[in-house]
């Protein structure tokens, strides 16, 4: 492979680093009109009355709005980015007069700019009938308060919803006699674990422009993950035709899936198509922390049996999740809490997954990288490694004698079979780098500091089966060069770069010759968005296809121009030629005849769905060094091998799987949304929710294991989401492995860590 | 209040408020490459240079610049792209958001320490966050590129 498989620079990359103006903010006319929102300080409450008058006083207001200028009775939506029909339940109005969260909008500001907005936004008086909030998603389950009372509220999928019993969602699956298994079992771990709401914390936050165009459309420019489902968000929100929207998107700063859920985008698009000027909404820091879309918030009760030589012949989970206020990505996260853990052991004879999501006077919950994998994982893995410590085995023996190999049926993934998988030669990988059997499970060096490792396993999908769709649309122009349209969004991720490279390695082309528009509901063809672990495998097998036949189009053009069979014809990337060589056409040549008296496009569109969604896999091993005195910990060195099948550009794969590991070390250490008594989110800053920084961190070492997947581009399957799963069971076995004590519970703080040192100690 | 004060190496006058801030100011001169990230001095995305020192624009008053000079990415287009490159050969610039604050700094560093051991890289940079690239793709970069640098003085 002359492209795929190479480690090329980004298309983007220079520009970038150069600090060229290709963000939203950058890029948006300076004279709009400035959006902000006014918020609620209850977690629960009915707006009685809401004075604007003295607000619209202030010189250069254009408008306020409030829940007297929406319907109340009208269809509700929901933000999520999801497939049509979507599982997350419409359950939202623009502005709604019943408030469910602290920092609920409460109304809509713009003005001339953000000042005078921010002076108007004082002079709003609001009189509320506060309400006693559900702030314990234990309690949450047929609370005689519901979160959403009214009658409009709306579940488009049958997915155990309830809205008269704060329920989300609710779900029952399972294969074999889970509870006879156990009790034939030698050891059962029995344990119940916990992992917080996190934020993804991208750099560059919500943020949307909004305009009319010459048509009367709307336009929207945001930073999204999604232009066609927000288009969809849109139209349902504003209750205007999909035709009168067009959503675009610049350079994006950072997704991690926050950007899958259309945070903000229906605020400055209401302002804009009611006064028909141009707004914008960029959230501070401190609404991105405290008003979006974090990680849910789960508990999983976690039963797994096994047999004394650690062969695990069944695992019962039931994860509790916490969806907040709003239901964006309640159903589905939820799932594969269960779907991506259960699966690794494939010796289970049995299992049964259950779940329930609900609704809480907490900001919503959304979609982060990892969607559910991460918490389901971090409860199995930490059983796991519990299992192995109870019956005295290496936890890395003991996954060697249970993974999930390839060939075999995977019944608790959708009866899937596994297609590619390296996950044996993972742990081999993971074991050797580490140094393992020297290092586990703990040293004390002389100091006093102890040096511990821990290990844990993960997998994820490539895309959701038959749900996600991938395209592509490729042209030629004159001088031969192809112009790319996809309706991926590249987030920072490279994926603009990495479906060129997929088309330059078809249509055997330097990869300059390859440019990429995306996306734009305008101009792009279909796709579903960039989430879900898709782009690579299915948008990328689009790209591969798309390429094929556009070749077929160029061969038939030379055929015209040589007077011969297409058939008879190879592509050979600058040319086409006879299979003798007797006669060609340069690729110019085709592409000149194409544009002057031509009679046919010389373009091509595919659109592809996979039937499989085969797991990328992943082995990562932390060391820990532990201060036993301050509970201080760092991670010195976390090795990984990840098998992504063919890595289409191994430095964005590496570097993927580099930036994913420490936000899952963030996740096990330090990052945690609270709230206080009243439901007010505590952490509003990057001063209190603590990100990794690099003087965290001692060393990532990431190498792949590459498996070959038959039904991907070039063998390729995911790398997005996997990458953060692995470092939370292993820190934690890590912690557990230096001072003795099991957390089961996330971040593990050096608080606790000191405490449970002096436990010890005491013992 | 007028204030007059070198921008990216030309000479510029500006009508701020007592409480403009300097990252403000800067955008709306057209240095687009300052970005903000937290509002809270956390995240060094807004780092300039006032008299080649490197400050979080967004805790510095604009009067504060008045006689005096301020760098942004803009007006180090050459030494971006030359250290930039290295970042861009590991895929390490990524989103690109935090790009030219950690840029600014990095350069700050080099020309502090033009042979910065990986821990003092790491203490110099600790306040410029990047939540995508785990930061080691960044350190590659970094350590290319002072190698490079050393290898061309050797030449010369």
């Amino acid at each position: 492979m002359k492209t795929v498989n190479q480690s090329v620079r980004k298309k983007d990359a220079m520009q970038l680093v150069t600090g060229q103006p290709v963000y939203l903010d950058d890029i948006a006319p300076k004279d709009c009109l400035t959006v902000k929102l006014l918020r609620s300080p209850h977690a629960n409450a009915i707006i009685q009355s809401i004075d604007t008058s003295r607000a619209m006083l202030v010189p250069g207001m254009e408008a306020v709005f409030t829940w007297q200028d929406v319907d109340q009775n009208g269809r509700r939506y929901t933000q999520a980015g999801q497939t049509y029909p979507e599982p997350s339940p419409y359950d939202r109005l623009v502005l709604d007069r019943h408030v469910r969260f602290v920092g609920d909008v409460v109304a809509i500001l713009a003005g001339k700019d953000e000042k005078t907005v921010e002076k108007a936004m004082k002079l709003i008086k609001v009189e509320y009938e506060v309400l006693e909030p559900v702030l314990d998603f234990r309690t949450a389950k047929d609370n005689p308060v519901l979160v959403h009372p009214e009658n409009n509220w709306e579940s488009l999928c049958p997915v155990g919803a309830d809205n008269k019993r704060n329920l989300c969602a609710h779900e029952e699956t399972g294969s074999g006699d889970v509870d006879a298994v156990l009790q034939g079992c030698d050891v059962v771990i029995d344990r119940v674990y916990h992992t917080k709401a996190c934020q993804q914390a991208m750099m560059e936050t919500f943020r949307t422009y909004c305009s009319i165009d010459a048509y009367g459309r709307l336009n929207v420019l945001s930073s999204t993950q999604i232009v066609f489902h927000c288009r969809r968000i849109l139209a349902n929100a504003l209750h205007i035709p999909k035709s009168m929207i067009r959503v675009s998107k610049p350079r994006i700063g950072g997704g991690f899936g926050a950007k899958q859920t259309s945070v903000c985008e229906v605020y400055p698009a209401f302002v804009t198509w009611m006064t028909k000027k141009p707004s914008k909404l960029i959230f501070t820091r401190r609404e991105s922390m405290t008003a979006s879309t974090p990680r849910h918030e789960m508990e999983m009760h976690v039963r797994l049996g096994a047999d004394k030589n650690g062969i695990v012949k069944a695992i019962d989970l039931y994860t509790l999740s916490n969806t907040g206020a709003y239901g964006e990505h309640g159903p589905t996260t939820v799932g594969l809490s269960g779907h991506k853990s259960i699966p690794l052991y494939g010796k289970a004879e049995a299992f049964r997954f259950t779940y329930d999501v609900v609704y809480t006077n907490h900001m919503s919950a959304g979609a982060y990288r990892g969607y559910g994998a991460t918490q389901g994982l971090f409860a199995v893995e930490s059983a796991v490694n519990e299992l192995a410590a109870k019956l005295n085995i290496d936890p890395i023996a003991l996954r060697l004698r249970n993974i999930v190999k390839e060939g075999e049926v995977m019944p608790a993934y959708y009866n899937q079979l596994n297609t590619s998988c390296a996950l044996d030669r993972c742990i081999e990988n993971v074991k050797r780098r580490i140094d393992w059997d020297n290092k586990y499970p703990m040293r004390v060096l002389p100091n006093g500091k102890i040096r511990s490792v821990g290990m844990g396993m993960a997998m994820q999908g490539s895309g959701i089966t038959s749900v996600d769709v991938g395209s592509a649309a490729l042209k030629i122009n004159d001088d031969g060069f192809y112009t790319l349209r996809i309706g991926a969004a590249d987030m920072g991720t490279g994926c603009d770069t990495i479906l060129a490279q997929i088309a330059a390695e078809v249509l055997e082309c330097p990869l300059e010759n390859i440019t990429v528009l995306a996306a734009d509901t305008d101009s792009s063809p279909y796709d579903s968005g960039s989430y879900a672990s898709s782009t690579t495998y299915v948008t990328g097998k689009a790209v591969e296809m798309c390429a094929k036949q556009l070749i077929e189009k160029l061969c038939e053009q030379a055929a015209q121009m040589l007077g011969v069979h297409a058939d008879t014809l190879q592509f050979a990337g600058d040319r086409v030629e006879t299979a003798d060589g007797q006669k060609s056409v340069s690729l110019t040549e085709i592409a000149v005849a194409g544009q002057c008296g031509a009679n046919t496009a010389l373009e091509a569109a595919v659109t592809h769905s996979s039937e499989l969604s085969p797991p990328p896999f992943m082995v990562g091993a932390a060391e820990l060094e532990i201060d036993p005195e301050t509970g201080e910990t760092q991670v010195i060195d976390f090795v990984s091998a990840v098998d992504c099948g063919t890595p289409v550009n191994p430095n964005l794969a590496r570097v993927q799987a580099e930036g994913g590991i420490l936000q899952g070390i963030g996740m096990a250490l330090t990052e945690n949304v609270t709230y206080n008594a009243k439901g007010e989110p505590i952490e509003s800053s990057l001063m209190q929710y603590k990100i990794p920084t690099r003087a965290d961190i001692g060393h990532i070492r990431v190498e792949f294991e590459s498996s070959y997947e038959e039904s991907g581009p070039f063998g390729a399957k995911s790398i997005g989401e996997v990458v953060i799963n692995t470092p939370l069971p292993a820190i934690a076995d890590a912690v557990a492995n230096a001072t003795g004590h099991r957390f089961y519970e996330l971040p593990i703080t050096p608080e606790q860590i000191a405490m449970a040192c002096l436990h010890r100690d005491a013992k | 209040m007028t204030i007059q004060f070198t921008l990216n190496h030309k000479k510029v006058s500006a009508e701020i408020s007592p409480d403009t801030v300097l990252y403000d100011l800067v955008r709306s001169l057209g240095c687009a490459s300052v970005k903000c990230g937290c509002e809270t001095s956390n995240c060094g995305l807004c780092t300039v240079f006032l008299d080649d020192v490197p400050v979080l624009s967004c805790s510095v008053l604009a009067a504060r610049a008045d006689g005096r000079c301020v760098t942004t990415l803009e007006g180090l287009q050459q030494e971006a792209a030359e250290f930039g490159a290295f970042i861009a050969d590991q895929g390490a610039e990524q989103c690109g958001f935090c790009n030219p604050g950690f840029i600014m700094n990095a350069l700050a560093l080099f020309r502090q320490n033009p042979d910065p051991g990986e821990d003092e890289i790491k203490e110099y940079l600790a306040g410029n966050l990047c939540r995508c690239s785990g930061y080691e793709g960044q350190l590659r970069g970094i350590q290319n590129f002072l190698a490079w640098k050393k290898q061309k003085e050797v030449a010369q």
